[in-house]
């Protein structure tokens, strides 16, 4: 029972609980239907009833008789299970499934969409999918993706290096969107991979009937069966239900708080474009399937932190950083890479103290070069890193990795100024801007 | 004809879905206003079922999403935005909807939820890109008094409009999205009305209701769905009823459907008819075939329904046989129709083709077959489906949604709709509505439409026709605030509200310039005889076009203005000592001309009866 005091006692007085079947009665109306769950940031003093006709109505219990009529279950959700039995002609393909909108369901205890499925239910939701592979799947955690943490990449790498070792052909990662782009980053630097690692989510929850889920699972799918063996993020290409992009991991970002097709690839044009699970279209080169042997290093030090410059920002901000210890900052300067230039003692002092500072731009787009302005050059005279195109998201997670591998600065830099998995390109492109 | 309504058990209710003339849409700033000019972008969308809040996937869900159908939406840049294409959530619930809805329950004496939840009903016929439509259920247990008895008003809703279905050639089935999310109110009768005629003045009345708050007007604002049962059949759900006056004869040929229905399940019976559940490839029958659909179709299937012969060439409705309602089964899985063995040799099928298929599937004289050419799957597809409304024929009449065509006869849509349907929509939260607001709502009613007629026709002694326009323009408010303000003559305040103001808007002139002040203004110049009721339309349309300037001014620079009683008198003693001579010979019969010249001379600047007045003077002086 989540009602709470005032309801809760209500219905504890009368005998009832959710899933009875119930009559209400007020002085001018009554209602009859069956007690559903209330979100608990609800206000209480209210009941909700579903009526015969399916809608819910909120009933103040305020001089309110309550009466049992029939005492019933408590709604569930769930499919029947699903026969999944192997074909050997089909390639194996993992999911794991995080959580996320991509595998959520409405939850009746927040009232809200929340994640509750499992990688099965996946299937069971979605069984096109069976028409075009073999499935081993595995609920690795459930979180709403704003509550991942960097420990949640190393067991997720982990697990699907165990995948990998097990025979798997193809990896899809079901994740919550928000995250999804670091994600994805921390797998394609924690592991050099022989088969592809598709990382896939929704932005309309696959309780409704318009979700993206669907195709972009599909497609995903596509991938993971497909030749290119990086780790790649799969969504909408565009607002159809129709073409999927294939991001490089560690070049892509989610770009808009709503749309299906808010994954963008970023200083970069996706890998390639998807279509019914087969790829119509490439753009870039990849590690081909079986070119590399599988390595997983998931080492990384979690004292990193991502801090935004603004026209306000003090040296307080950065010490206090380097008072609590962290190991290694990303900055998301202005323009070119720029802070202001009253942070430059603070970031004298970081790198004194062996701290790694990497500069990104909060431009998002275009690669960071701290020669042009003075302070620039101050910057640089400090120690700061450049970040040079990669996303201020890709360099915090690149950082954090790097910092796992090695105590030395120098180390340090030398890893961030060399491309690991495609997170750097030497030349720029006019394609590769507002993709 | 005439039936005995109550002897067949004839049961009826009213499902009316009237839009709201709200600013914006009920879950999004963007217009309630439709589009007719070329859309901007396209959007491609399929659509899946998914289970609803108790665990089953809904039957009449389930059944459209067999058909696979994928989505056109067609949408504007600043017309429509990211909710309306799915691409965002929606926003809070529009108060001003809210009210008008409450407005409607409280006259119609309904008991208004205390919390109102906004929940999703599974649509996947394409109309919502979101797969369901918003709608939630905002108050119960109401009545409505009618001549023929008091009627029930079971429910009232608010909810989104669904997109509107345009024409397109393409494959996709096309949508434009400015109708979607306008907002809907929803008023359910019980099944309590028991002839045609009663339905139709109920349905009137709801209507008076409706238009007595912030409705629309016009085509496709109102729709009404009618439920309709005799004792032995079921309940079937008739969709889109646009005109009144059609709805004792949809009543009439509804049941006269439901009566046949009956009497093929009786035949079905006392033959010990059968359907046999197997779909045969028949395309060697066809093969040197004279039909051009069959010739060019990538294959022929049929079925056999034993003992069906001549049933499925029974006239169901006038024009509609039982062969029509298998039809549009069939049609739900992309066929353009079928064939029966009781309407052929047709179509460049000959009677030699007939025989050597009735000999191929061995069949008798009693039985009947049904045939479609189309690609292999989608005629497996439409055949299952024949089989399965054929198999329900020994039921007798099948709960149904049915759409209403021009002549009163109905269409299969769908299954009927089942409670599944719905579960709640997360996106918005739960709104509490309280009693202090209610009250609010309570004291500030409008008058019912009838009402309000019959009063100003009283009070301001207007005529039938200016006060029914009045009404109708939704006008009557404003015409009130007018004479409240100026003591003026009601007929011509009445008159440009109910007529001028469209005339001029007709023309293409911004009357929203036209606010209550200037009209008072203006009615004001009237009542000091500044300016004569000839000169309301030009002064009308100068104030619409210069929206800046006040009214008096506009009349002077427009030169409506009448002149003083004394410039008129001087004018008018003008021409009668001119005309002295016409005086002297023609006395008082040299009125009339003289009434021409001066008002000629006059035109707009002064009023016809203090001409009449002087110009009679001045003869009276010359003679």
């Amino acid at each position: 029972m989540t009602y709470k005091e005032l309801t809760g006692k209500f219905l504890e007085d009368a005998g009832v609980s959710i899933g009875d079947t119930v009559s209400l009665v007020k002085e001018d109306v009554s209602y009859e239907g069956i007690i559903l769950d209330r979100s608990n940031d609800a206000e209480d003093g209210f009941l909700v009833i579903k009526l015969d006709s399916g809608y819910n109505v909120g009933i103040n219990i305020e001089n309110a008789n309550i009466s049992l009529i029939e005492k019933g279950d408590k709604p569930k959700i769930g499919y029947d299970d699903v026969e999944i039995e192997k074909d050997s002609d089909k390639m194996n393909i993992s999911i794991i499934s995080t959580g996320g909108t991509v595998s959520s369901i409405i939850d009746y205890k927040t009232g809200a969409v929340h994640p509750a499925f499992t990688a099965g239910d996946l299937l069971r939701a979605n069984p096109e999918l069976l028409d075009i592979a073999n499935y081993d799947v595995k609920a690795l955690y459930n979180i709403l993706s704003e509550n991942m943490r960097p420990e949640y990449w190393v067991e997720a790498a982990k697990s699907i290096a165990d995948d990998i070792n097990n025979g798997c052909d193809g990896v899809v990662v079901a994740h919550g969107t928000d995250t999804m782009h670091y994600t994805s980053a921390a797998l394609s630097f924690m592991i050099e991979t022989p088969v592809p690692i598709v990382v896939t989510g929704a932005q309309r929850s696959s309780d409704r009937p318009s979700t993206d889920a669907f195709i972009n699972l599909y497609n995903s799918v596509g991938a993971a069966k497909s030749d290119i063996a990086d780790v790649t993020v799969c969504m909408h290409d565009n607002l159809d239900d129709k073409i999927c992009s294939l991001h490089k991991g560690t070049k892509v970002r989610k770009m808009h708080t709503s749309r299906r097709d808010t994954f963008r690839s970023i200083d970069s044009e996706p890998i390639a474009q998807l279509k019914h699970g087969e790829i119509i279209s490439t753009n870039l080169s990849y590690h081909k399937r079986g070119s590399r042997d599988l390595k997983l290093n998931t080492s990384i030090e979690e004292k990193t932190a991502l801090v935004k410059s603004f026209p306000g920002i003090t040296s307080e901000l950065i010490d206090y950083h380097i008072d609590k210890g962290f190991k290694g900052i990303v900055l998301e300067g202005t323009g070119l890479g720029h802070v202001p230039n009253n942070l430059i003692p603070s970031l004298e002092r970081a790198n004194e103290e062996g701290i790694a500072v990497v500069m990104t731009s909060q431009c998002i787009y275009g690669t960071v070069n701290m020669n042009v302005y003075s302070t620039g050059r101050e910057l640089i005279g400090a120690n700061v890193i450049s970040g040079a195109d990669m996303t201020p998201e890709t360099a915090y997670v690149k950082l954090s990795w790097a910092l796992g591998q090695s105590d030395s600065l120098d180390e340090v830099e030398n890893i961030m100024t060399t491309n690991i998995a495609g997170e750097l390109n030497n030349s720029s492109s006019v394609k590769y801007f507002l993709n | 004809m005439s039936r005995d309504w109550k002897e067949l058990g004839l049961k009826m209710g009213l499902e009316v879905h009237q839009q709201l003339d709200t600013e914006s849409k009920l879950f999004c700033p963007c217009p309630t206003e439709l589009r007719d000019d070329n859309f901007d972008s396209e959007i491609k969308r399929i659509l899946r079922p998914t289970q609803s809040e108790l665990g089953q996937i809904d039957r009449a869900a389930y059944q459209e999403s067999m058909q696979k159908q994928r989505f056109n939406y067609e949408s504007y840049n600043y017309h429509t935005c990211l909710v309306e294409t799915d691409d965002e959530p929606p926003h809070a619930l529009n108060k001003e909807a809210l009210d008008i809805s409450l407005t409607l329950a409280t006259l119609l004496n309904m008991q208004v939820v205390d919390e109102f939840h906004t929940m999703r009903k599974q649509v996947i016929d394409g109309s919502n890109t979101s797969g369901f439509q918003r709608t939630g259920l905002l108050a119960t247990d109401g009545y409505l008094d009618t001549p023929y008895g008091r009627v029930k008003i079971e429910t009232l809703g608010l909810e989104e409009d669904a997109a509107r279905r345009v024409d397109s050639d393409g494959p996709f089935t096309e949508f434009r999205l400015d109708r979607l999310g306008i907002p809907l109110a929803e008023i359910t009768t019980d099944p309590s009305v028991h002839n045609p005629e009663a339905v139709q003045h109920v349905a009137y009345m709801i209507g008076q209701v409706l238009r007595s708050t912030k409705v629309k007007r016009g085509l496709g604002t109102i729709r009404q769905d009618l439920n309709i049962s005799i004792a032995k059949g079921a309940r079937v759900e008739i969709k889109g009823v646009q005109d009144l006056d059609l709805m004792p004869e949809i009543v009439e040929r509804e049941v006269t459907r439901q009566l046949k229905l009956l009497e093929i399940k009786e035949q079905l019976e006392k033959r010990d008819a059968e359907v046999i559940d197997k779909i045969f490839d028949v395309d060697d029958v066809f093969e040197n075939t004279e039909s051009k659909i069959l010739a060019h179709a990538k294959s022929v299937k049929a079925i056999v329904l034993k003992g069906f012969d001549e049933l499925i060439g029974l006239e169901v409705q006038p024009g509609r046989r039982f062969g029509t309602e298998l039809s549009s089964y069939a049609k739900k899985r992309g066929v353009h129709g079928i064939f029966h063995t009781d309407e052929l040799p047709a179509y460049g099928i000959s009677q030699e083709e007939v025989d050597k298929l009735k000999e191929f599937l061995s069949v008798g004289p009693e039985d009947a077959i049904i045939i479609v050419a189309e690609k292999p799957d989608v005629a497996t597809s439409a055949l299952e489906e024949v089989i399965r409304r054929s198999q329900m024929a020994f039921d007798g009449v099948i709960e149904e949604t049915r759409k209403c065509l021009e002549d009163g006869n109905t269409e299969y849509m769908r299954p009927l709709a089942t409670a599944n349907r719905m579960y709640l929509e997360t996106d918005i939260p739960l709104f509490q509505i309280s009693k202090d607001h209610l009250n609010d709502i309570a004291s500030n009613l409008p008058e019912l439409p009838d009402e309000k007629k019959a009063r100003i026709i009283e009070e301001y002694s207007l005529s039938e026709d200016l006060a029914n326009q009045l009404v109708r323009t939704q006008e009557a408010d404003t015409f009130e605030s007018i004479i409240k303000k100026v003591d003026v003559d009601s007929t011509p305040v009445a008159s440009v509200l109910a007529y001028d103001l469209k005339e001029i808007k007709r023309d293409n002139h911004n009357i929203n310039n036209i606010t209550l002040n200037k009209l008072v203004s203006m009615f004001q110049l009237l009542k000091d005889n500044k300016i004569s009721k000839d000169a309301l339309n030009k002064l009308l349309i100068a104030i619409s076009d210069e929206p800046n300037k006040d009214v008096e001014t506009l009349a002077q620079e427009n030169n409506l203005t009448l002149l003083s009683e004394d410039e008129v008198h001087k004018i008018i003693e003008d021409i009668c000592e001119k005309n002295s001579n016409m005086i002297n010979e023609r006395q008082m019969g040299a009125m009339g001309p003289l009434m021409g010249m001066s008002m000629k001379q006059l035109k707009g600047k002064a009023d016809g009866s203090i001409v009449n007045k002087f110009v009679s003077e001045e003869i009276q002086k010359r003679i």
